[in-house]
């Protein structure tokens, strides 16, 4: 615990290139990137699957067979094939920022799909006869009243991401694993739990900071205790 | 394929490992979530602060977790128990939640008539709410095990020797064939674990494939 506190408290780790504040900032901009794309690719897929109800047997077994792919293997996997092609600067950052989205996806897709899925077939006939178009009963409709489970699929996701970005420093890129991978090499215990302990908090903070927003973002009247409840026994991110 | 061929005895030792640090935790697991799931469907109060607490743990990512261990348990950091112990941690997280789920799932009426014809609470525990409960706490064991295979791979970063040693040596050596088998392995090991769960959940409710008539 001593050794902890002597990093944390040391003013040297605090400043420069390979600073705490810097690592921190890396890590988050790994995550952040990593969530956009992911979000950008999952949510409008995920939510056409529940719209048309197509596609559904085969996500969900991908999703579910992606659980089973190591995390750390598809990294190595990855930089290791992609890395040489694409050379230079990119040469770790792409791979392992594709590798994050590949993670991040199935979670955030899951959620949107199964948030449009479970509107109130009412609610969706009743703006249908109201004469909206198709398109108009996904945006006024269906996507307000999934906005609950693709939050929650987004948290997962962001959980994940934060996690996960720790290994990446294990392909030389930077973050807040860089610490830990650090720390290993040269035998420095405190450096390590120091850093794992910042990540930690990290993860913790993400998560409360996505708590709190999904509870800001989500129309009141989604909020019956009873629904809350089965969005997360049913979606539980995977540790990474 | 070559790789795999001449490294067999290699690959059956690790993934005997792998496969021993992925069980262990979801038995201890089990162990412990089922007393902290009856509490948390027993006494109301408990419920959340049970559920989140574990929940909070559950965020933890797993490298930070295998390497804080040592200071929680005093052990080393290559020592394979930190291992054990943080995936133990994840199971319970994920299983409180899912054997509160399971047990509150119990039909009212089945525990009245258990209790009607005398059965006292902790035999009717065992021979009726643990047994009706069986099929939702196998669904979370089959996600903690999925991820436990997945998870205990990353403890190849800290030296500690099972399949994802095989990513490890074949980066530092630039040579994705062993990658790609312990990827391969991994998956086999997952989809193993997965199975034996599943008939185990089959054979413990042997009324759930008698149709819904009887």
């Amino acid at each position: 615990m001593r050794l902890i506190w002597s990093w944390l408290a040391d003013p040297a780790n605090w400043t420069g290139s390979g600073g705490i504040p810097v690592r921190t900032l890396e890590h988050l901009g790994y995550a952040g990137v990593t969530l956009l794309l992911a979000a950008l690719i999952g949510i409008p897929l995920g939510l056409w699957i529940g719209h048309t109800g197509r596609g559904r047997v085969v996500v969900v077994n991908v999703v579910n067979g992606m659980r089973s792919v190591p995390t750390l293997g598809l990294l190595f996997v990855a930089v290791l094939v992609l890395g040489p092609r694409l050379g230079g600067d990119l040469a770790f950052l792409a791979p392992a920022i594709i590798v994050l989205v590949i993670l991040a996806i199935p979670p955030i897709l899951a959620g949107a799909y199964s948030g449009v899925e479970s509107v109130d077939p009412a609610a969706r006939d009743a703006a249908r006869g109201m004469g909206m178009r198709p398109l108009e009963v996904l945006r006024r409709v269906e996507v307000p009243c999934a906005l609950p489970l693709i939050f929650s699929g987004l948290r997962s996701a962001a959980l994940q991401v934060i996690a996960t970005a720790t290994l990446t420093a294990s392909v030389s890129l930077g973050g807040l694993g860089r610490f830990l991978i650090d720390g290993q090499a040269y035998r420095d215990y405190g450096q390590m739990a120091g850093g794992a302990l910042l990540v930690a908090v990290l993860a913790v903070l993400v998560d409360l900071i996505f708590a709190a927003v999904q509870r800001a973002a989500v129309s009141p009247g989604l909020l019956p205790t009873t629904s809350r409840r089965s969005i997360r026994t049913r979606l539980v991110p995977d540790p990474a | 394929m070559t790789w795999f061929l001449t490294h067999l005895p290699q690959l059956g030792g690790l993934m005997a490992t792998h496969a021993v640090l992925a069980v262990l935790p979801l038995l201890i697991g089990l162990v412990v979530a089922l007393p902290l799931g009856w509490l948390a469907q027993r006494y109301r109060w408990l419920r959340a602060p049970l559920v989140a607490g574990t929940g909070l743990l559950y965020t933890i990512p797993s490298l930070a977790l295998f390497v804080l261990m040592p200071l929680v348990l005093g052990t080393g950091i290559l020592d394979p128990v930190n291992v054990v112990i943080a995936l133990s941690v994840y199971t319970v997280a994920l299983l409180v939640r899912t054997v509160t789920d399971g047990l509150a799932a119990v039909p009212g009426e089945v525990v009245q008539a258990a209790t009607a014809m005398g059965v006292g609470p902790v035999r009717r525990f065992f021979t009726v709410e643990l047994p009706l409960a069986v099929p939702v706490i196998a669904a979370g064991l089959r996600v903690a095990a999925v991820s436990n295979v997945s998870v205990v791979s990353v403890a190849a970063l800290l030296g500690i020797a099972q399949l994802g040693s095989l990513f490890t040596d074949g980066f530092a050596r630039d040579f994705v064939d062993p990658i790609v088998v312990g990827i391969g392995a991994c998956m086999v090991l997952a989809l193993a674990l997965d199975v034996v769960i599943l008939a185990a959940s089959r054979v413990l409710t042997p009324w759930t494939r008698r149709g819904r008539t009887v």
